[in-house]
């Protein structure tokens, strides 16, 4: 049995925000049948009572003193993006009606 | 007169401290070999000549005024693209990011202009490092020198065909799940992930952030100490860099280069070996074992029986935060926008932008990604991930109450045909069997040459515990002592 649908596949795509093709739906949702199939291995392991481990690092809340230090000005952080307008990130309209008229 | 681009880094390093030769002609010498064959392997994104001439006129400088230069002062190195390069363009092998010219260095690019190396240019990537042949780069895929019709490896292609290529005598890579080393395998060069916090992310692309790990490539295991020693050490700016030392590396690798094991105990990981491996493979394996052996380690086998389940574990893990790191490529603060017509909303942008910007497996990974964070898939997928990982750090941490490191081919299989294993995504992610463990795990590993099977290069992985960096670099720099380097046919 498969472990993905295609239309499961469909929603992750919406989820992850990809706008992608009905070929590439019908591509990606073997593959991803395929791959999950075998990373579902990880079931086999008896680990109901071992604790996950997120991160190999043993640090929390790493803290620094708070000192102004030099950062970005406005012209290098927007110097690369798609768009800009008086010093800020200018984006598509975010609201589905046009409420601003 | 010496060719200067076959000589090693420390080599270099000489030349240029005595005078011998002026960090500007060592420069124009990869230069001219980069223009020569790279047009056929196609290892570099980006060269910046003005800027790698620029960065060599200043050691020469420095060294005229009688400055103390640095142990690799005036050395070229080429940057895997998957480090932010202040005013050189940086796209991570995407398209999303195509034209991109970083604002900032990344921490480990600001060490290596402060050591006096000369940054050649940015090397060809799997697309956002998700990949083991660099034929997931959206740029073309990056050929081996060993034989153009195969692949260098990945994610790290490029960055290790450089270096077999002899375009550059240092490159930096990064690992996530082997991106350094298989590509140092299948190229004969040698790659080391260094202990995970042991080398600043600060700059870094993020991919899977519990995993990624930036480290060195070279073409011999000193140079690549060398290299560790620069780049490595605490970064304030990278809140999981460990604040300690960089272990002593450099003369660890010194200490094996003279070809004494004595005292040394390795474990052959039992589930590592038998079948899995080209039959080529385990061969240079075992006879590498033999040599290490005659060296003076004592060798045993050890059984790490959740290794086979690193893989899955991996595979769930890393596409999990890769979904959640990729989610800044929206089409708002960098890099591409697509469908701004002024008529459609922000989120219709932003799923065009991506769904032109990423390649499949990028695609897929995020997908895969957001399927095992899902709310009903969370503690069968990620969750159980997590609690496997905890499980392969023990199968570790047992192993090294034994044994002073652990050994292993790096991977499966020799450098395949270009074309072999893009058609079957699973197929691809066999090439890190071996290496992933040790991302789990958070520990230091590396690829040395060990030898050939038909022709084609085979590493050996050394993997030692979390911050004993040095360990490994013993072994390898032993090994090599006893084998050699490997040189590819000419280009």
């Amino acid at each position: 049995m498969a472990a993905i649908s295609r239309e499961e596949v469909a929603h992750l795509a919406r989820l992850s925000r990809l706008a992608v093709t009905e070929e590439e739906l019908d591509i990606f949702a073997g593959q991803l049948d395929v791959i999950l199939q075998s990373v579902a291995q990880v079931g086999e392991v008896a680990a109901a009572d071992i604790p996950p481990t997120s991160h190999s690092v043993p640090l929390t809340n790493v803290l620094r003193e708070d000192v102004v230090v030099p950062g970005l000005t406005p012209q290098e952080a927007l110097s690369g993006a798609p768009d800009a307008e008086e010093q800020r990130f200018r984006v598509p309209r975010i609201l589905d009606e046009d409420v601003a008229s | 007169m010496t060719d200067l681009t076959r000589l090693t880094a420390s080599e270099i390093a000489g030349l240029v401290a005595s005078g011998d030769a002026s960090a500007v002609e060592v420069t124009q010498a990869h230069l001219d070999r980069i223009a020569a064959v790279d047009g056929r392997i196609n290892a570099f994104l980006h060269v910046d000549t003005d800027g790698a001439l620029a960065a060599a006129r200043a050691v020469d400088e420095r060294r005229a005024a009688g400055d103390e230069l640095g142990p690799l002062a005036g050395v070229p190195v080429a940057v895997k693209d998957v480090l932010a390069t202040r005013g050189v363009p940086t796209t991570v092998g995407s398209k999303i990011l195509e034209g991109w010219r970083p604002p900032y260095d990344a921490t480990i690019v600001k060490r290596l202009r402060a050591a006096g190396t000369v940054m050649l240019g940015k090397t060809n990537m799997d697309e956002f490092a998700m990949g083991s042949s660099t034929e997931y780069s959206a740029y073309g895929p990056t050929r081996n020198p060993w034989d153009t019709d195969r692949i260098p490896g990945g994610s790290g292609g490029g960055s290790a065909a450089a270096l077999a290529a002899y375009e550059a005598p240092l490159s930096i890579g990064s690992d996530t799940g082997g991106s350094i080393r298989q590509p140092g395998a299948v190229t004969g060069t040698v790659g080391a992930k260094p202990t995970y916090g042991g080398t600043s992310r600060y700059g870094l692309v993020a991919f899977s952030s519990s995993l990624d790990t930036p480290g060195p490539c070279a073409r011999t295991v000193l140079d690549a100490a060398l290299l560790h020693e620069v780049i490595g050490g605490h970064d304030p700016r990278d809140s999981t860099s460990i604040p300690a030392p960089v272990p002593d590396v450099v003369a660890a690798a010194k200490l094996g280069a003279t070809g004494d094991l004595t005292g040394v105990k390795l474990g052959v990981v039992k589930e590592f070996t038998g079948e899995g491996a080209e039959p080529g493979v385990t061969a240079a394996f075992r006879e590498a074992v033999d040599t290490l052996t005659k060296l003076g380690a004592e060798i045993v086998e050890v059984s790490c029986p959740h290794f086979r389940y690193a893989l899955p574990a991996y595979y769930l893990i890393a596409p999990s935060e890769c979904s959640s790191n990729l989610a800044r490529f929206d089409g708002v603060r960098f890099g591409l926008r697509v469908g701004d017509d002024g008529n459609r909303s922000l989120e219709e942008v932003m799923s065009l932008t991506r769904e032109a910007g990423f390649g499949p497996e990028v695609k897929r990974r995020i997908m895969i990604g957001t399927y095992a964070l899902s709310s009903g898939y969370y503690d069968a997928y990620y969750g159980q991930a997590q609690k496997v990982r905890t499980l392969i750090t023990r199968d570790f941490t047992a192993a090294f109450t034994q044994v002073d490191a652990l050994i292993s081919p790096t991977t499966p299989f020799v450098a395949f045909p270009l074309g072999a294993r893009t058609s079957d995504p699973y197929q691809m992610y066999l090439a890190d069997l071996y290496t992933i463990p040790t991302n789990l795990y958070g520990g230091p590993g590396i690829s040395v040459p060990c030898g050939l099977s038909e022709g084609l290069p085979v590493g050996l992985q050394v993997m030692a515990p979390t911050m004993a960096d040095d360990r490994m670099y013993r072994v390898a720099a032993a090994l090599e002592s006893a084998v050699g380097t490997f040189t590819p046919p000419a280009l």
